[in-house]
C-alpha cells in the first residue's frame, strides 16, 4: 500500500498548513496582546465577523492536516506492529475528524 | 505497507544518561515532543473556545480557569511547546529553501530555537504570575 506519490503529497501538506499556521497564529497572537478582548459581547462580536472566523475554521482545517501528518509520521516511526500501527492510525484519523467537526460546529453557531 | 524483516543482532547501547546528543538532535527530538503536546491539546482548544463563545457564564468560567495552578502550568508547557515548534518548524522551512544547511549555521540555528522557546516561555511564565 505505497503511497503513489511516495510521500511527498504529505510533505508538501505539511509545509503549505505550517505557512499559514504561522501566520495564523501570529495574527492571532498580536492581536489578543494589542486588543484582547474587553468582555463577553465583545470576544463573542470579533469571533463573529467574517474575516476572524474564515481564518479560525481555516486554522483548524489547516491544523487537524499538519497534525494528521506528523502524527502518522510519529506512529509509522515508534509503533511496528501493524494491527497495532492501524489502531492508533484510526484513534488519530477519528480524534482529528472529531475535533475539526466540533470546531467548525463551534465557529458556524 | 511492508513489515519490517527481522532486526539482526547487533550491539545495543541504550543508556540514555551517558548518550551526549548534539543540539541538532535535541531540537529535532524537541520538535516531535511539543508537536504531540500540541496536537494533545487540540480538543482542549476547542472546548475552551466553544465555552467561551457559549456565553457569558462559559467566557467567565474559562477566565476563573486561569486561576487554577494546574491549568496555568498546562499553559505555560504548550507556550513553550508552541514557541519550540514554530521556531524549529521556521529552521526546517529555511532548510527546505536551503538556506542554513551548514553544520555550523545549523547548531546556531539550532540554539537560537532552544532559546527562542524558553524566552517566550519565560515570558508567559511572568505574564501568569
Amino acid at each position: 500500500m505505497k503511497a503513489r506519490y511516495g510521500g511527498l503529497r504529505g510533505w508538501v501538506l505539511q509545509r503549505a498548513t505550517a505557512l499559514y499556521l504561522l501566520g495564523f497564529i501570529i495574527y492571532f497572537s498580536l492581536h489578543g496582546l494589542l486588543s484582547p478582548p474587553a468582555s463577553f459581547e465583545d470576544w463573542r462580536a470579533w469571533m463573529q465577523s467574517t474575516g476572524p472566523r474564515l481564518a479560525a475554521l481555516l486554522f483548524f482545517v489547516a491544523v487537524a492536516l499538519h497534525a494528521w501528518v506528523g502524527l502518522r509520521d510519529i506512529a509509522m516511526d515508534y509503533v511496528k506492529p501493524l494491527g497495532l500501527r492501524l489502531a492508533v492510525l484510526a484513534a488519530v484519523a477519528g480524534g482529528l475528524a472529531a475535533t475539526l467537526t466540533w470546531a467548525a460546529l463551534t465557529l458556524s453557531g | 505497507m511492508t513489515e519490517p524483516g527481522p532486526v539482526p543482532k547487533r550491539p545495543v547501547f541504550l543508556q540514555p544518561l551517558q548518550i551526549e546528543l548534539p543540539v541538532t538532535a535535541t531540537v529535532s527530538f524537541a520538535h516531535r515532543v511539543s508537536g504531540l503536546l500540541l496536537a494533545l491539546a487540540l480538543p482542549f482548544l476547542v472546548w475552551t473556545l466553544a465555552l467561551s463563545l457559549h456565553d457569558p457564564a462559559g467566557y467567565g468560567r474559562v477566565l476563573a480557569g486561569l486561576q487554577y495552578p494546574p491549568v496555568r502550568l498546562a499553559l505555560l508547557v504548550l507556550a513553550w511547546a508552541l514557541a519550540h515548534h514554530c521556531a524549529a518548524g521556521v529552521r526546517h522551512l529555511l532548510f527546505d529553501a536551503g538556506i542554513g544547511t551548514t553544520l555550523a549555521v545549523a547548531r546556531r540555528s539550532a540554539w537560537a530555537a532552544h532559546g527562542f522557546a524558553l524566552a517566550v516561555a519565560a515570558l508567559v511564565a511572568g505574564a501568569l504570575w
